[in-house]
Order: structure tokens, then C-alpha cells, then sequence
């Protein structure tokens, strides 16, 4: 990778569940950003509430970033036990600090030195543990010469409820970490401010870029059963329900969720799910009753490492299939991809719409690493977000399944209680008035019609990002989360030969992608899944194989060097 | 026979002399002396026999999956809260493949009425032991006798919370239509488990059984009583019947829903996205 040395900074906190190290990550991230750096910001945790070592990324830096990096300029090494994906990064030009009696050991054992923090002495000598998150934001704000005064606001409104004592003790708290960070550094910041930054921008991640989107676009019915990485959506709805106007129910199982979703969604309401793979694979039966009868559900799938309960926490894009063919019989439905927080956002709104026009079930799949990354964005736009479309009303001889006129498949959709006639609703094959039917002629012609829907769902699916050169000679093709790390590495390599593809929606395929597929190009699919889920995808849509793929799978993110190095790998092994 | 709005003029598919026949005429005329109107009634159902209910009448039909009924009515009543919503199945649907939401919707208790039509016997795949089917009892599926501890759903239902609990019989139309006109009429989840001959599967469960086996509870009973009731459940052949438990209604799971915390009940898609709201989350 280019040398960042002078454009940016990486800050990794490595700690046992439990500390509370949250605060302070959250306080210092929100300074950094105040004081006018780009913060990127990632977490990967174990699948415990106590104890294990869990991490996250800061860089910092005076340009955007958007992407994991791998390497590690300081180290909050603050519980003994490092992982490996944090030992494998630590290098010469790493500073670690932490507390000597803690980690000093295993720190020497590695042959490296450790700044001791002492933070456990200087925490018990404010009264306890519970303040060495101050101190180690304090330590922040002192290794970028932020003022000492710089959290006092924060605290205020924190901590005013606990009383004066606490207050002035996490004030105090925040300036020994002051001091210690800025004895280190001397008189020079670790970094120098920006030139300026757009003051448009807000930091968000995956998970609140997604739920604002699905707010946007009006969802008023949010239901659930509990599942990493899936509960965040949920959390932020049942949190902000008033404001939104949202009903929203954690269910007793995934089974409850969908049919519960589908329910409300007949009778008008605005559904969206939450879930991860395994909670998704019990709704099967229920999305393939929204194909069936046409109601408009968006399920949100965040995406982990299976097979099972597989990897709880970690991440992976292992969920392409499962989704599109989730569901018995065949019906039409969207899936979407969002590729960072922006796309979050978007995606979320074109989920909702395409369900709600297409009166389909529709995935948006995300998955753990997505939903944990944040970094300063373009504040969106929610009027940007499609209005929502509103019922018909039923006059006197609706049939909820009446055959278009114009052969797109589209019925009217009216809500029961808004109009003369009856709304029905059929599991079974049904008449045009949605009583059950094993009249042959019919079944063919009611199956037609709903997958017909798919021809004009292809004509709006969202086209494929494409960064580089259009006639390029090698593609390299990837969708969800890989595209920021992917990216960064594209533009690393510095080559005029390349064609950077980035699939927002993964089905139904959009015509401008296809046609970029039917390309004489090298193809080269990057996916974090084992087996190229959505090579197979595309060549079983298009005709079109990949020449190589370039894969990983075990429950972390690709890091932008990581794939720079496995880009050049992969060119050099096809003669590119 | 009484002409109602909800008469329905087309053929059915349950076999002749079916339990389900006297049950939708207690519903119907039910709904008919409470002035329901149909435009705003859902009926809602899983699958199995007593579950093409919806079918038979004129009203919003709604039949989703077997076993879901509840969630399904759930949703739509939460969606719009102005519907009158009843979710009917049978001993199958309700207490088996649905046996879990038959527990959690009774917790979370949304204002609907859940009708049982309970003959013992799974109908619609042809005579195989249900939840509620007697110990011993020889089926295709169970050739040597069902060994499963039947279910005592009006016991289960109070334990989880039920405020109103009753038992009916497809053999006495207008006592069942009284229980259904106060299971409608009650604030929250009503339980109204009938208990209905199969006359193709069960021969054990007749017309004659019915008649000979049940027995409506008199005036001096108090439901109100929550241990009476619970030891009342217990009690076979005869099967008691009539309402065994109702207490205060508790709050419903619509009601205290934000959207509806201000009184206005207007339906969820009449509502416009709270796109103020989102700009200050994104202050």
C-alpha cells in the first residue's frame, strides 16, 4: 500500500468484553471527527457479554476513508491474551500501549516494547476501574494535542445525573489522559488537521444508514426475533419507535416474524424484518407466502458465517443463495446488496419500493461487518427516498389478483376496511378473487403472472457501480461490503487496464451488468463467501463463467492491503 | 334459517354432517346480533379443514399457513386496529404446528378472537393423531395407540395469561353463539376452543358422544374465579362447557403501540413516513 504515513493514522483497541471501552471509543471517535479528521471505524467482537478480547479499528485520517486497514500504528492493548488478527499486525512502527503488570510479558515475549499506561493505578486512584474509559480517551485526545477540555461537554451531559463527584472525577479522569498522550507525542499531534473538511458530513454506520433508509421510505411495521448481526435495525427502531410512528414486536421466532410481517403488510402497513441467516432460513415458508399472495415484505438478512450457529459474531457473504432460492415454488423477488453506509441507505429505500411495486417479497442482504463500520458520509437525503405508494380502493367488484391489462403482472392493491368490496388473501393457488382453485388453466396463468413481474422488476434494478476504465480488459466484480476494501486496493494498483464492478442488487441481475458480463474482459469475482456464490449466480443467469476468484471465509473482512496483494497474485497468475 | 350479511353462496368442500357447518352458523349468526360490518371483519386462518372457514363467508377471507393463523391476525390487526379480527382453526393448526403462537399471542394479547374448532383428530390429512387426541387412540399414523399426554389448551391458555377462556360444541349452536358474541365483544385475546365431531376420522368423538359427554356450565358458576376455572379445565367426560375463566382485560398488544399511543387510529398505510423525524436523527 502507498505510504500513509503522513495522511493518516490507525488506533486499535484490543479488550475484554466488558470494560466498557465503548464510551470511550464512541467519545473519541466523535471528537476526532468535531475536530475535523476522517475517521473510518470498525469493531469485530466475540460471541461473549464478559471477558474474551474483542477490537476496534480506528484510522484517521485528513482524506476519506472507507475501508479496513491492516496495519497498526498505536495499540490500546488493555486485557492480556491478543488475538491473532491483532498480533499478526503488529510491526515495528507500532506503539502499544497498556498496563505493564497486565500484558507487559506477553508483550516482550513478542520482542516488542510496551508504553506502560498504568491505567488500572490511575483509575483506582480516582475510584475504580469504571474510569479508565476517560483516561484512555484522554490519551487520544492527548496524542492528536486536542485540548484538555475537549470531552467536558460529553461528560456534563453523561454523567450530571450521577452527580458533581462523578463528573469532576471522569473531567479529571480525561485530563491524566490528556497528559499522558500528549507527554508522548511532545509537541507534535500524530497527525496534522485537514485542510478542511465538508461540513456536510456525518459519521454513521451500516446499521443506522440502513434503519434511517427504511424510515424514510415509511416503514411503520419492524418485527424480529434476536439474532447477531441482524438485531441492530430493530434496536434502533424499538429505540426511535415514537418519533418514527412504528409498531414494533421482537416476536417468539422467525416463523412469528414473517407471518406477523406479512399480516400487517395486507392490511397496508409498511413490513420490514430483521434477521441473520439462521433466523432467515425459518421464515422460508413465510416469504414464499408473501410470493404466493403478492404482499409487500422487506426482510433484512445480515449476513454471518454458517453452516449453523457457525461463527456468531464474525462476518461473511455466504447468504446469496439461501435467499434467492428461500421459499418453496417459484415466485419473483429483489435482492439488494448495499456496499457501504451511503448504499445502506439507498438500498433500504429501493427494498422498500420495489417490494411495495411489485407487491413482492424483497432481501436486503448486509452482513456484520457492514453494519459495525462507520465513517463520515454525505448526510443522506431521506427525500431522496421514494414516496410510498398508497392502496387503491376496493370499488365494488375488486379482485386483489385481477389480471393486468397490461400484461405486467400488477394487480391493484387495495387494503381491507378502504373501499365496498373485500380484500382476500389466498395461500393456495387462487382465483383473481383469491378463493382457493385447482383449475388447471388458472394455476398456469396465475404462476405467469407473478413471475412475469420479474421482466419489469430487471428493468429497475439498481445498475452496478462501476469504477476505472469501461473497456477495460479485466473486471473485477464484487457486491456488498467487499467493494470499499476492494476499492481502496483497485486504486492502490494504479492500473489503466481494470474495470471496478460493484453490485448494489445481486438479483433480479440489472440489464447494464449483464451486458458489461457478455463483455470480452477477464473476469476476476471477489466475494468473502467459500465457494463464489455469485459467479455461480451470474454465470447461471448469463452465460458467463469468471476466470479466477478470489475468496475468504474466515468470519473477518478483507483488509484493502489483503486484497491489493491477492489482485496482484491473481493477475500474475492469469498473465495479466 | 336466519339470512345474514355473511352468507355465502357456494360450494364447500368439508365432508356432509361436518362439526365446522354448525360452527360458522354460530359465527355467523354471532356476528350478525353484534352488527359486525363485513367490510371491516377479517376472518384469518391457517390450513386444515376448519381452517377454509374464511372461504365460507362474506368477509375480508384471509388463509395463510398452516399453523400461523395467530401471528398472521396479529399483524393485520396491528396494521389497523379499526378491524374486527378472528382467527379460527383447528386442534391441529392452533395447538400443534402452532402450538408456540397459540402460547405468545395469548401473552402478547392482541384484540382478537381465536376460534378452535377442536374434533380431536387432524381432518384434512386424513385422520392422524392431533394434540388433543385421546391417549390410546388408534390412527394410521399411530397404528398401536397415540402415547402423547393430550393437550389441555383452556388450562394452558389461562396459565399464559388468557382473559377470556370458554369452551363450546358444534352441537348446540345457540349457547356457542352466545360465548362467541362475548369472546367478539371482550377487549384483547379471547379463547373459544368448540369441540366438534370429525365425522370421517373420529369414531370415537360423534354427534352422540358429544351430546352424551359435555355439559353447560350453570348460572352459579363465577368465571372470574382463576383457580376455579384452572381445576375446571381438568375435568373429562363431561367435558364442562361454557366461559371458564374472564378477568379485567389486560392492556392489548396494539394498543399501546406508538402509533396508536395518541388515540389516533388511523390505519398504519394512511400514514405518511416521519421523514422530520429522520432529519433529526441525521442533525
Amino acid at each position: 500500500m502507498s505510504d500513509h504515513t503522513h495522511t493518516e493514522v490507525t488506533i486499535t483497541f484490543s479488550a475484554a468484553a466488558g470494560l466498557g471501552l465503548q464510551t470511550a471509543e464512541d467519545l473519541a471517535r466523535s471528537f476526532l471527527s468535531e475536530a475535523g479528521y476522517y475517521v473510518f471505524s470498525s469493531r469485530e467482537y466475540m460471541s461473549r457479554v464478559r471477558g474474551g478480547n474483542n477490537s476496534t479499528q480506528f484510522r484517521i485520517s485528513t482524506k476519506p476513508v472507507r475501508a479496513l486497514a491492516e496495519h497498526i500504528d498505536w495499540l490500546f492493548a488493555l486485557s492480556p491474551g491478543l488475538h491473532s488478527n491483532i498480533t499478526e499486525n503488529i510491526s515495528s512502527r507500532t506503539k502499544i500501549l497498556g498496563d505493564a503488570d497486565v500484558i507487559g510479558e506477553e508483550i516482550s515475549k513478542m520482542g516488542f516494547e510496551l508504553i506502560d499506561l498504568a491505567l488500572a493505578n490511575k483509575a483506582a486512584e480516582l475510584g475504580g476501574a469504571y474510569y479508565s474509559s476517560m483516561i484512555v480517551a484522554g490519551v487520544i485526545a492527548g496524542l492528536f494535542m486536542l485540548s484538555d477540555e475537549t470531552a467536558d461537554t460529553f461528560i456534563l451531559q453523561k454523567f450530571a445525573a450521577k452527580g458533581t463527584e462523578t463528573v469532576e472525577n471522569n473531567k479529571r479522569a480525561f485530563r491524566i489522559g490528556h497528559q499522558f498522550g500528549a507527554d508522548i507525542v511532545g509537541k507534535n499531534a500524530v497527525l496534522p488537521l485537514p485542510q478542511q473538511k465538508n461540513a456536510s458530513e456525518i459519521f454513521l454506520d451500516g446499521d443506522t444508514a440502513l434503519a434511517l433508509g427504511a424510515a424514510s421510505a415509511g416503514c411503520n411495521y419492524v418485527t424480529t426475533y434476536p439474532m447477531s448481526p441482524g438485531t441492530g435495525l430493530f434496536t434502533f427502531f424499538a429505540k426511535h419507535a415514537r418519533e418514527l410512528g412504528a409498531v414494533v414486536e421482537q416476536a417468539e421466532d422467525e416463523i412469528s416474524v414473517i407471518n406477523m410481517a406479512v399480516g400487517a403488510a395486507y392490511a397496508g402497513a409498511r413490513a420490514i424484518t430483521t434477521t441473520s441467516d439462521g433466523g432467515f432460513v425459518l421464515m422460508s415458508e413465510g416469504i414464499s407466502l408473501a410470493g404466493i399472495t403478492e404482499t409487500p415484505v422487506v426482510i433484512h438478512l445480515a449476513q454471518r458465517p454458517g453452516p449453523a450457529t457457525g461463527l456468531a459474531t464474525r462476518t461473511e457473504q455466504a447468504g446469496i443463495e439461501v435467499a434467492l432460492h428461500a421459499g418453496h415454488g417459484e415466485f419473483p423477488k429483489a435482492l439488494f446488496s448495499p456496499i457501504n453506509v451511503e448504499s445502506c441507505f439507498k438500498c433500504a429505500g429501493a427494498a422498500v419500493h420495489t417490494a411495495q411495486k411489485f407487491q413482492t417479497p424483497v432481501i436486503i442482504l448486509t452482513d456484520q461487518y457492514l453494519l459495525d463500520t462507520g465513517y463520515d458520509v454525505e448526510r443522506p437525503d431521506p427525500a431522496a427516498i421514494p414516496e410510498p405508494l398508497q392502496p387503491v380502493k376496493a370499488e365494488k367488484g375488486y379482485k386483489r389478483y385481477a389480471f393486468p391489462n397490461d400484461g405486467n403482472g400488477i394487480s391493484p392493491f387495495a387494503v381491507p376496511g378502504y373501499g365496498d368490496e373485500f380484500v382476500n388473501f389466498d395461500s393456495h393457488e387462487h382465483t383473481e378473487d383469491a378463493h382457493i382453485t385447482e383449475d388447471r388453466a388458472l394455476r398456469t396463468k396465475m404462476n405467469d403472472k407473478r413471475l412475469g413481474k420479474l421482466v419489469s422488476m430487471r428493468k429497475e434494478s439498481l445498475p452496478p457501480i462501476t469504477l476505472g476504465n469501461p473497456d477495460a480488459e479485466i473486471m473485477l466484480v464484487c457486491w456488498g461490503s467487499v467493494f470499499e476494501p476492494l476499492r481502496e486496493a483497485f486504486e492502490a494498483l494504479g492500473r489503466k487496464d481494470i474495470l471496478l464492478i460493484g453490485c448494489e442488487q445481486v438479483y433480479p441481475l440489472a440489464e447494464d451488468f449483464v451486458k458489461l458480463m457478455r463483455s470480452d474482459a477477464k473476469k476476476i469475482f471477489v466475494e468473502g463467501n467459500a465457494t463464489g456464490q455469485f459467479a455461480r449466480l451470474v454465470r447461471a443467469e448469463t452465460g458467463v463463467g469468471c476466470d479466477a476468484k478470489i475468496l475468504k471465509y474466515n468470519g473477518f473482512q478483507y483488509s484493502a492491503e489483503e486484497l491489493r496483494v491477492r489482485v496482484e497474485k491473481t493477475l500474475k497468475d492469469l498473465g495479466l | 334459517m336466519i339470512k345474514t350479511a355473511y352468507d355465502y353462496d357456494g360450494e364447500f368442500s368439508w365432508c356432509p354432517g361436518c362439526g365446522d357447518f354448525k360452527i360458522l352458523e354460530a359465527l355467523k349468526l354471532a356476528l350478525h346480533e353484534l352488527e359486525v360490518d363485513p367490510k371491516n371483519l377479517v376472518l384469518a386462518s391457517g390450513i386444515g379443514q376448519a381452517a377454509k372457514m374464511p372461504h365460507y363467508m362474506r368477509c375480508n377471507c384471509v388463509q395463510g399457513l398452516h399453523g400461523r393463523g395467530l401471528p398472521l391476525a396479529t399483524g393485520i390487526k396491528a396494521a389497523n386496529k379499526n378491524l374486527t379480527v378472528i382467527a379460527v382453526g383447528g386442534d391441529g393448526d392452533m395447538y400443534g404446528e402452532g402450538g408456540n403462537h397459540f402460547i405468545h399471542a395469548i401473552r402478547r394479547n392482541p384484540d382478537i378472537t381465536n376460534i378452535v374448532c377442536n374434533n380431536m383428530i387432524y381432518g384434512l390429512t386424513k385422520g392422524q393423531g392431533s394434540p388433543t387426541t385421546p391417549r390410546g387412540t388408534k390412527t394410521s399414523t399411530q397404528p398401536f395407540g397415540v402415547t402423547s399426554q393430550p393437550l389441555n389448551p383452556l388450562l394452558l391458555a389461562i396459565a399464559a395469561g388468557a382473559t377470556f377462556v370458554a369452551r363450546g360444541s358444534a352441537a348446540d349452536v345457540p349457547k356457542t353463539k352466545e360465548l362467541l358474541k362475548q369472546a367478539i365483544q371482550h377487549k384483547g385475546y379471547a379463547l373459544v376452543d368448540i369441540m366438534q365431531p370429525c365425522v370421517s376420522f373420529n369414531k370415537t368423538h360423534s354427534w352422540q358422544w358429544l351430546m352424551q359427554e359435555t355439559k353447560w356450565l350453570d348460572e352459579t358458576y363465577d368465571p372470574c374465579n382463576l383457580e376455579e376455572a384452572m381445576k375446571l379445565t381438568l375435568q373429562t367426560e363431561p367435558y364442562p362447557l361454557g366461559l371458564f375463566y374472564k378477568t379485567e382485560p389486560r392492556v392489548t398488544f396494539e394498543e399501546v403501540q406508538a402509533p396508536y399511543l395518541s388515540g389516533d387510529d388511523t390505519p398504519l398505510w394512511a400514514r405518511k413516513p416521519a421523514l422530520d423525524a429522520v432529519k433529526k436523527l441525521l442533525a
